[in-house]
């Protein structure tokens, strides 16, 4: 029977962290080099956990399937990292960073995380800085910060449009110092395809050699999780290519609870989809919505160019319906109003389904040269893109698959339901509830790995017995023939339809019955398809060539079978959630005025989700949500 | 964005890990010119998987010109044009019906084949582990608003750190040089006050590390500025140059 214990620690909301940093156990220097860590991924929590440990004396492994730990899908975030610094001097304070997050969530995580999370914010910053990121500067030579959506403080710190490149190439500086120093061993273009556990504890990982198709045991004394998150399930969504939930995946069918897997967020301003060979969408930084206005034509099917519609014929929707917080309220409702007004049929280009954002208000008020520093490389990307250049016509942007709030569930240690198995950055669920807030991913990822993980480690590793497990204990053995069987398999098959044919079959379900709008009806009905869709992708799939080499179908193959697992927790999931909560509008649950209505009495908790086999309907264990620092109250952006 | 369809032949280079490679030449048919050239490319894998044949490997990841995980040689050209553009990023609109592209991997000493258009990197890897970063523990920064730094500084140091580590450089270097990739790193911290405590090491060890590693020097071809995506200028690697000198110079304790 599974406990859920979030371990969340005694005391005022603001002491919490302080507290538990004093209260966990300690391993002296010179036993920390006695244990052993893996960390699978090397985005912003995986490498920043991974360089901090081996710092502070454990021995270390790294893994990625990348070729370098440079390329982890973190580098693609452009926006920017809150944090609670108020260098700006306009009202901003650790309460106000925590307070804006948890209402951002939907009140769906949880506050002691939260907290902590804001707390460690302005280290991360320091952090930073020290080690040369090339953050944006005011004249004076003072750190430079702009706003972004769901706040009302200017508390973002930035980089051009590349701040997750460059804080990314931080961490992964940081680790390669390790990797010099022999404290980390890295292993790239090397995939995590199994979790092994012994007596219920994480011991180690089965890889597979990406180059070589070698099958290779691991073993560790923990496990850390940093792989990110699910969004590739819609098979069309801002995540890089190679985005997967297998590790999460995996570890939840060896025991780790899966929370909250309905909870994804439909990033609002994302170039639209133009074809059907389309491999993936790109998003263009929220931070353009400080300066850009989202307008539809007043007339239904307007067919004219933007330039020929008169200004009184224009909608600024978001400034109309919501005129304090105008075009930068939060993801979801800039991303479901989109939604809702080119449903209604006022959407514009070809397809109907998009927006405009429109600069020409803010290139006649600051001139072309300043809106250029500002976002010059993201209108050169849209550009280049789409060939229409934003200078002169407004952009046009949808909504699209960009982050997953779910994940792992995780203790307030950061681990997950199995003992030495932990969860960070975007594969964990705990910190941004329904709905991520932007400049908030960034700072969660390095705030687990810089700072909370390497700290929280130690309680576990403290009280550890020593023993002589290695790979040759039968439950390596076990694991490592399961996943060169599931291989095998794969290979054999040899059907007729593509990996990509069944992936984008898949997304296609998913967008549709698990997108931003969800009824009971279409997730029951998505429920039935989906067994059917996995069963002829086990028997007419064509995964050519062997598992000798390097061999990219079979790499997807294996990622979207997992992915055919695992959305069935996503539908079951967002069946259970009967509620409108954060960017998930259930047709159900909704206002008079049509406005999403969220159920506090009946779904205040975190629904944490037990594999109990393919096919078979998972147990839901809820943790119950207490807010005692920001009252619950329906968020109104107005 | 007007909807055009074009046809172009293929001569794409297939190469097994340890074995010789040779040209082989595909169609690629019916191709929306408002596709990607990586999409054209999945395209053309989808019908070679349908005809029992093996995909073209290539390397892939964030299709929006960040993670430098692409590049090839088309038509000669690193990342198919030198229109600081990667790969993922080129579209079809550039081509016209009819083209015939040749797709060959990135070429240097420093970077073995893997297979078919993948090549191993790492040796880029190794450069920076042998000092491209500040060493700073985690937990022991000062407050980050005690270190101004002046806006020129900041914005040129970010223009250095904007590499995104595709090694275009290298394959369009006459010499498989490393020295626009090594400089970029070396001037990012030249310029920041963070970097001035290991200024003198960072050059010299990660300069040494370059040659180690099979890469050739820079005899100022600037083909590697053409190349870059990102638009990295030579005169970082003028300023390599003069960090390399002034660290032979400077005086031991």
């Amino acid at each position: 029977m599974v406990e859920l214990n979030a371990n969340i620690p005694e005391g005022p909301m603001a002491e919490k962290w302080t507290r538990h940093k004093f209260g966990v156990k300690l391993v002296n220097p010179s036993n920390k080099r006695k244990y052993k860590v893996l960390v699978v991924g090397t985005g912003l929590a995986g490498a920043s956990a991974a360089a901090t440990m081996a710092e502070l004396g454990y021995q270390v492994e790294s893994f990625t399937y990348s070729d370098t730990p440079r390329r982890a899908h973190s580098i693609a975030a452009q926006g920017g990292i809150n944090a609670a610094k108020n260098y700006p001097n306009d009202g901003d304070s650790t309460h106000r960073l925590f307070y804006d997050t948890v209402k951002g969530g939907d009140y769906r995580s949880r506050e002691a995380n939260v907290h902590r999370l804001a707390e460690v914010s302005n280290q991360i910053i320091d952090h930073c800085v020290a080690q040369g990121i090339p953050f944006a500067r005011e004249y004076g030579g003072n750190l430079a910060n702009r706003s972004f959506g769901g706040a009302q403080v200017s508390r973002t710190f930035y980089a051009r449009g590349q701040t997750g490149q460059q804080l990314l190439l931080g961490a992964y500086g940081a680790l390669q110092k390790e990797i010099s120093k022999g404290s980390v061993k890295m292993h790239t273009r090397c995939e995590l395809i199994d979790v092994v556990t012994i007596d219920g504890r994480a011991r180690g990982i089965i890889t597979r050699n990406l180059v070589s198709g070698e099958i290779e045991r691991h073993v560790g004394d923990a496990v850390v999780l940093a792989t990110g998150g699910y969004g590739n399930v819609f098979y069309l969504s801002t995540n890089a290519m190679n985005c997967n939930a297998s590790a999460a995946w995996r570890a939840c069918k060896k025991g780790a609870l899966f929370a909250n897997p309905c909870f994804t967020q439909i990033h609002p301003t994302c170039i639209p989809v133009h074809g059907d060979y389309q491999s993936k969408l790109t998003l263009m930084s929220e931070s353009l919505r400080n300066d850009g206005r989202i307008w539809v034509p007043k007339k239904k099917s307007d067919s004219r160019p933007a330039s020929e519609i008169p200004e009184d014929e224009r909608d600024y929707y978001l400034e109309r319906k919501y005129p304090s917080f105008g075009n930068l309220v939060p993801r979801d409702l800039a991303s479901r109003n989109a939604k809702e007004i080119c449903d209604a049929g006022y959407g514009v280009g070809p397809t109907g389904d998009a927006v405009y954002l429109d600069f020409s208000e803010a290139i006649g008020r600051l001139g072309r040269d300043a809106i250029e520093a500002r976002y010059g490389n993201l209108f050169e990307m849209y550009n280049r893109i789409t060939d229409d250049n934003p200078y002169e016509t407004p952009m046009m942007i949808y909504p699209a698959v960009h982050y997953t709030m779910g994940g792992l569930w995780v203790d307030y240690n950061l681990m997950t339901t199995v003992p030495g198995l932990y969860a960070i950055g975007e594969a964990n669920f705990s910190d941004h509830g329904a709905n991520r807030l932007g400049a908030s991913a960034l700072m969660q990822g390095l705030a687990d790995g810089y700072f909370v993980l390497p700290n929280t480690v130690n309680n576990y590793l403290a009280d550890l017995e020593r023993d002589s497990v290695d790979v040759s204990h039968p439950a390596f053995v076990k694991a490592e023939q399961t996943a060169s069987a599931k291989l095998d398999k794969l290979l054999a098959i040899k059907g007729t339809r593509t990996v990509d044919d069944f992936h984008r079959e898949l997304g296609l379900l998913m967008w549709n019955e698990c997108g931003m709008a969800r009824s009971e009806a279409g997730l029951k009905k998505a429920l039935e398809e989906l067994p059917k869709l996995r069963d002829a992708f086990w028997s007419d799939v064509n995964v050519p060539g062997s598992g000798d080499d390097l061999n990219q179908a079979l790499e997807k193959a294996n990622r979207v079978a997992d992915f055919l697992e695992f959305a069935e927790f996503m539908l079951r999931d967002a069946l259970d959630r009967a509620e409108s909560c954060g960017g998930h509008f259930r047709l159900e649950s909704q206002t008079e005025e049509g406005e999403a209505l969220r159920d506090d009495e009946a779904f205040a908790y975190v629904s944490a989700w037990e594999f109990k086999g393919v096919g078979e309907e998972p147990v839901l264990h809820k943790e119950p949500l207490v807010f005692e620092e920001v009252p619950l109250s329906q968020r109104s952006y107005k | 964005m007007a909807e055009k369809k074009i046809n172009l032949t293929l001569n794409v280079w297939r190469q097994q890990a340890g074995q010789e490679g040779a040209f082989e030449t595909y169609q690629a048919e019916n191709i929306d010119t408002n596709a990607s050239f990586l999409e054209m490319l999945d395209v053309v894998n989808e019908n070679l998987t349908c005809a029992g044949k093996e995909p073209i490997a290539f390397e892939h990841d964030c299709r929006e010109g960040i993670c430098g995980s692409c590049g090839a040689l088309v038509a000669g050209k690193t990342h198919g044009s030198h229109d600081r553009s990667t790969l993922c990023q080129l579209h079809m609109r550039s081509f016209e019906d009819g083209d015939e592209l040749t797709i060959e991997p990135f070429r240097a000493d420093a970077f073995p084949v893997i297979k078919d258009l993948i090549v191993d990197r790492s040796a880029l890897d190794q450069i920076v582990s042998s000092g491209g970063y500040v060493s700073v523990k985690t937990g022991s920064a000062p407050e980050a608003s005690t270190i101004p730094i002046e806006k020129n500084f900041a914005d040129a140091a970010m223009d250095a750190a904007a590499c995104i580590g595709c090694g275009a450089c290298v394959a369009a270097c006459p010499n498989g040089s490393a020295m626009l990739f090594t400089s970029a790193k070396v001037s990012q911290f030249a310029l920041l006050p963070q970097g001035a405590p290991e200024r003198a090491s960072r050059v010299k060890e990660m300069v040494e590390t370059m040659d180690r590693l099979g890469f050739g020097n820079c005899s100022n071809e600037y083909e590697c500025a053409v190349a870059c995506p990102k638009g990295i200028d030579v005169k970082h690697i003028a300023r390599l140059n003069r960090e390399f000198i002034a660290s032979r110079t400077r005086k031991k304790k």
